[in-house]
Formats: C-alpha cells, structure tokens, sequence
C-alpha cells in the first residue's frame, strides 16, 4: 500500500523585488542587481514613478500542486529562476509560503548546499559534528557513522587538522560525506553535485541512487538532465513558478529539451541579420540527431551521434570546411573534428546554395555526461574563419548499465573523457602453478 | 520518439557487490506507520513558541554555542587566557582611574572588588548582548540553507559567553579570598542575578538581532548602544552617588539593578537599593517578553529579507 509522503496544494510564494531578493545564485543575484539598475535607470530617466521599482513583485511560485508517495524518487527541472530553488525552500521551511498548504509525511532532511554550516576554522572531525548537527544528526548517530563519514570522504590523515588548510575538492568531499549519511525519511536535494571533481561527483550520484532504493522519498532538484533520468523515474518541470509537466522523467525530460527552455539540442537562425557569419557563409542551424534521425540531446552512448550543421554560401570560389569542437562539462577539450575528407567537397569551390553537412560520431565513443559542441566554418589559403559559434548546441551522453557498454555492468565511477568498448582478448599460455 | 534512454537503475545486489558506498546496516529507512505530519502553511495569526521542538534541536544549541566558544579563541595566540586578561586589565585601569585618582567611594570594600563584582555580569551582558545581536546576521549563510528554530541563534551566543563568565568568577573568587571578604546570606540569590543577567542580555540580543537582519544599520548601533549603556550602569560608581529620591529611577536600566545586586550578593554588605534591584528585574522579564515576541513574529521572515 502506498502513502503519499508530500502533499503540495496551491503553492504560492511572493517576493517583493528590491525591497528582499531571493539570492539563490550568484547568477540570480547579477541578474537581479542588473534588473535592479535597470528599474533605478528608467527611474532616473523619469521613464517610472519613483517608488515602483521598489515595490516591483514576483511570484516566484504560483498554483503549484503534485503530490509524491512514500519512497517515489522526482526530479525537479526547469531553467534559472522557474522557482526550484524557492520550491525547496519551502518545503524545508526556510521560508514560508505566501499561499496554499503542504503536508510532509515522515522527518524530512534538506541539503540546498554543500558544506551548510562549516567553519573554515575548526578542524575535520569538529565540522562533521558540527555540520551534522545542523543538517539534523543526532550526536550519538554522529559517533556511529564517523569512521564511515571519514571514509567515504577520503580525508582520514587530515581529520585533526583546520579545513582552511584544504584544498576546495576536499572541503567539498566531507561536506558531501556528512550529507551522504543522513538517513531521513524525505530528503530534499538542491544541485548540489554542481561542485566538486567529476569522479566524486559520480560516487556522490552512486550514493544518492542509493539512498533512493532505501524506501525513501527524495525530491531533487538538478539542471544535469542526464542525471535526473538516471536517478529519478518521474520528474516535475517548471517554468516561471509553474508546473509545465509532470510525469515519467525521459518525456518530461524530453519537453524540456525540444521547448526552448533547456539546453538546444538543436538552434537555428531564422534572421539573416543576427545568423553568425560573414559575407561568404552564414550559419542558417545545428541540430543533433539520435541513431533514430530524431533530435535528441540525451543520447544512449551505445548509439551513434549525427551533428548536423546547415548554413547558406553567399558568394561562390571558396573551398570551405565545416568543423565542430566537443568540450565536455569540466571544460575539457574533448576533440575537433573538420571535414578534410568528403571525397565530393575535397578541394572543391563551393557555388551558392544552401548545404547541409552532418558529422557523426560512431557509438561506445564519447564518456557519459554533457557535451557542448561548437561550429565553424574555415577556409585556408588565406587561413580564414568565417564563422564560429562557441555553444551552438549541447548533449548529454547516458550511459548504460545493460551491460552491453563499455561499463559492462559495472555500476561505480568510471573516469576519462571517451569510454570506448575496445575487443579484449585473453589467452591461458601456460598451465599450472608458477615455475 | 528519440533514443531509448536507459532508466534502468542498478539493483541493490549489484550495488552491493559492485561495492557501491552503502552504509552497512543501513537497511530500509524505517518509516514508522505513524511517521511525524508536518503541515507548512502561510503565516498568519500569533507567534507561539513551541518548547517541544525546542527541547528537540537542544543538541544543536549545545554545538552551535559550542563552535562560537572554540571558534573565538582558535586563532588567538593567547587563547584562554584573554577570558582572565580581559576583566584584570580592565579592573587595574578603573582602580587606577577611579579608584586612585578620582578617588570614588567604593562602600568600604576595596576598589578592585568593588569594580570586579559589577564588572563580572556587565561583561557577560555586553558579550551576550553584542555577540546575540549580530548573530542572524553573521549566520546568514544556514538561516537561508537549513532549517530550525531561528532563536538558537541569540539564545546560542549568550550560552557562549558563560564559559568567559565562569573564568573570570574563579578571578573574582580569588580576588575575594585575598582581601579576606566573606559573602552574606544573599549569596544564595546570586544565581537569580546571574539569571537577571542572561535574561536581559537575551532581551536585548533578541530586539537587536531581528531588527539587525532587516536593518544592518544597528551593527554600527551596537558598540555606541554598549559603551553608553555601560556608563549609565553603577560599574564604575556606586548608585548611592545618585540622590536617593532618583535611585529607583536608576533601575530603568535592567542592569543597574543587576551590578548591585551582584556586588550585594557577593560582598556581603548591606542592602541599600532594594527597590532598584526590584524594579530592574521586572524591566528586564518584559523586555525579554516583549523580545521573545517580537523575534518569533519575525522569524518566519529571516530567510527573505537578512
């Protein structure tokens, strides 16, 4: 038998701009400022009454209902600002809301940030009681889980020692550490894996997939859309402090992708005035499709990737090549791939038209996690570029655990940027014990 | 419909021999069938206090004045010993200053007692009082990331300051011994003046705090507020300067009736300002009301605005 463990109806919560901002990022507080001197310019310019700008009102959630049974795992995505943030804090009680009820079944725990309450001047071993503390931890719960705590943080020689004496990856790691061993009935998560080294971050994913197979309920938040249908089977999207959707995560997910309210996995420039490009070439799309020919940026790594750029020449004699650059979310550099090859194209001048150019990038290739692909157009001789668009679409590759990937069916962390499936072979040259 | 994606998720014999961080014995997340309701709804009607759910988050009071007491001396090459330094110097300068040169009547004990007996709750109060009223805004960072009640905060920081206050007693203790001076029966109500102390140092800690998250002008308010408070409070003087007709009126000030009752209890003199004291403690139980109501009216705003 299922029970609904939260129960959210009519939610609402209002903020009055200039007067009390909710900062949740330092984005949301640059753009805010920028608003904020935008209001005082128009003012100033007499283009507002003085007075307005200050009282200027949000709803940063408005009519929000969903309810979630005891042990369900959910997602909650949408862009910066569509209120994910403001949707925890409600539900841990940061902060109250403004209209409608919710109700939580069982001890709810909430972890909106890595390393609440630790002190850079108090030791390892002082900020995990201290730390624990505030997230909910009894003393005694503390005492138990602390060789683990130390463990699973990977800090044992320094746990006497000051935390302003660590590197950042490893204030990060006990901060994780003490939050991984909360046991709560229903915990809520804010993008907290946004921090710390790409293999951490996968032993933190591990252990929260862990925690969601324990019969808990957990609510969390993530613009990693890779991660969130990986961890959670249903997902909520919301959009200026709505609810847009709500279901199982690959479709919400997949609104989410094909609206423009995610990262593109396909863009195009409809105006010739703002397309990229100069007066031989100009950028008209990129688009990524799946092994199925669908656009698609959430692509099974046991698949092959189609880039597709499409892009109109003006003025004909050149011989152009069409290249794409692959860097993935730690900012790495993965490759470049331009399109020396074509036998039809090699070292032909190209006459105006509109040409379609496609990459494909063969499966058990790329690493799992998200991949930002830039486009540009050269010619050589002279060396010319004569467009390029740093973050013309994104990806994410998801890797799978069937076991017919290179992972096999190996749940943990596995490094590295590509993640080929390579042929092994083994071969017994000698029986018997050793000579 | 675009690539299948893999929803599959690992099961947890896989995990566990694939070695996965699990916490042994951490089994199912044992949900009671009466599993706690918590109800979250707009704020309206009054500020209640609930003792139940304060009594429950007690184990963070106890680490939250914990950290404040270790994180003060941490960096401090004289650590522990500014709790004993602090008070001695300040009584050698009054000694100096008062005592010596302007020569202040001191009710026949000697000056440095004198001082010292008044000095000890006026320190408490002044680090409760400066300590409490920035505490919300200097915790900004867990007000707006986790939740509990608000008021361990202040209450947090006045518990902290105890631990100075408890040195510093050992000091007057011997300062007691060495002078000969024997306390009267009323050193039994000494407890009651040090309860006065706390509780007025919460008072204040608790008005200065909510308005300090809303309105950071009274940080700068504070060391001004401290400084004169201490100069309308009999530290220094004895409030038998003051004409009797206007003694009472001395006890407006909660603290007034505070340092004598402390240099009553502790220095085994007559008592000459009963009505002082009297009037001080009931000013200080409604200023800590009135702060107590005051701060929970806020509370559920302090994540919004500090």
């Amino acid at each position: 038998m299922s029970t609904v463990a939260i129960r959210v109806q009519g939610l609402g919560k209002h903020y009055r701009l200039g007067h009390q901002q909710p900062y949740d990022t330092l984005r949301d507080a640059l753009t805010s400022i920028a608003r904020t001197r935008l209001a005082s310019l128009r003012q100033a310019t007499g283009a507002v009454e003085p007075g307005q700008s200050t009282k200027e009102a949000i709803w940063a959630l408005r009519d929000v209902s969903f309810s979630v049974e005891q042990g369900e795992v959910v997602g909650i995505i949408g862009r910066n600002g569509a209120g994910k943030s403001t949707l925890l804090k409600v539900l841990s009680r940061i902060t109250l809301p403004t209209e409608g009820e919710v109700d939580i079944r069982g001890r709810v725990k909430s972890l909106l940030e890595v390393g609440t309450g630790f002190h850079h001047e108090l030791t390892g071993l002082e900020n995990i009681y201290l730390s624990g503390a505030i997230l909910g931890m009894r003393k005694k719960e503390i005492d138990r889980k602390l060789d683990e705590i130390v463990a699973f943080a990977e800090v044992d020689r320094f746990i006497d020692t000051p935390v302003k004496r660590y590197s950042s990856g490893m204030q990060v790691r006990l901060a994780f550490a003490v939050a991984a061993h909360l046991e709560p009935e229903v915990l809520l998560v804010d993008e907290v894996l946004a921090v710390g080294d790409a293999r951490f971050q996968r032993k933190c994913l591990a252990k929260m997939e862990d925690v969601g197979q324990h019969g808990r309920t957990v609510l969390f938040v993530s613009h990693n859309t890779a991660a969130i249908t990986r961890l959670c089977p249903r997902a909520v999207l919301l959009d200026e402090g709505r609810v847009v959707q709500d279901g199982p995560s690959h479709e919400v997910v997949g609104v989410y992708l094909r609206s423009d309210l995610g990262t593109r996995a396909a863009r195009e420039w409809p105006d010739p005035d703002t397309a990229p490009g100069d007066e031989v070439v100009r950028l008209c799309a990129v688009r990524v499709r799946g092994a199925d020919g669908e656009i698609s940026d959430a692509l099974d790594i046991r698949h092959p990737i189609r880039i597709e750029m499409e892009y109109e020449v003006l003025r004909p004699g050149e011989v152009l090549v069409p290249n794409l650059h692959f860097t993935n979310e730690e900012g790495v550099y993965v490759f470049v791939a331009a399109d020396f090859h074509d036998p039809e194209w090699r070292g032909r001048r190209r006459q105006p038209g509109r040409y379609v150019s496609t990459a494909t990038i063969p499966q058990n290739f790329l690493a799992e996690g998200g991949i930002l692909v830039g486009a540009a157009i050269t010619s050589f001789n002279p060396d010319t570029v004569h467009l390029y668009e740093r973050e013309a679409v994104a990806f994410h590759v998801l890797d799978s655990l069937e076991g017919d990937a290179a992972r096999g069916e190996f749940a943990g962390q596995m490094p590295g940027v590509v993640r080929p499936l390579l042929p092994w072979t083994t071969e017994l040259v000698r029986e018997g014990g050793p000579s | 419909m675009g690539v299948r994606i893999s929803v599959k998720q690992p099961d947890r014999a896989e995990l566990a021999t694939l070695g996965v961080a699990r916490p042994a014995g951490a089994a199912e997340a044992d949900v009671p069938d009466a599993a706690p309701l918590m109800r979250i709804r707009p704020a309206r009607g009054r500020a209640r206090l609930h003792l139940g759910e304060l009594w429950s988050y007690r184990e963070l009071l106890y680490f939250l004045a914990w950290r404040d007491v270790k994180v003060r001396y941490k960096q401090a090459t004289l650590g522990v010993a500014w709790v004993i330094l602090q008070p001695i110097l300040t009584v050698t300068l009054f000694t100096i200053l008062f005592g010596r040169l302007l020569k202040a009547p001191s009710e026949g004990v000697p000056y440095a007692v004198f001082v010292f007996a008044a000095l000890l709750p006026w320190q408490l109060f002044a680090t409760a009082l400066n300590q409490s009223g920035n505490s919300l805004v200097v915790n900004q960072q867990l007000i707006t990331k986790v939740y509990f009640p608000r008021i361990l905060l202040p209450v947090a920081s006045v518990l902290a300051g105890l631990i100075d206050f408890g040195v510093a007693f050992l000091v007057l203790l011997v300062l007691l011994f060495y002078y000969g001076i024997v306390p009267s029966a009323a050193v039994a109500l000494l407890p009651l003046f040090l309860l006065a102390a706390l509780g007025t140092g919460l008072a204040a800690g608790l008005w200065l705090s909510a308005l300090n998250a809303r309105y950071r002008d009274v940080q700068h308010l504070l060391p001004f507020l401290t400084q004169f408070w201490f100069f309308a409070t009999p530290i220094a003087y004895s409030s038998t300067l003051v004409p009797e007709s206007w003694r009472t009126v001395l006890g407006l000030n909660p603290m007034a009736g505070v340092a004598e009752g402390f240099r009553w209890a502790l220095l085994g003199q007559e008592l000459t300002v009963g009505p002082l004291i009297l009037v001080s403690v009931g000013l200080s139980t409604a200023l800590l009301v009135g702060g107590l109501l005051y701060f929970l009216r806020m509370e559920t705003t302090f994540a919004d605005v500090v």
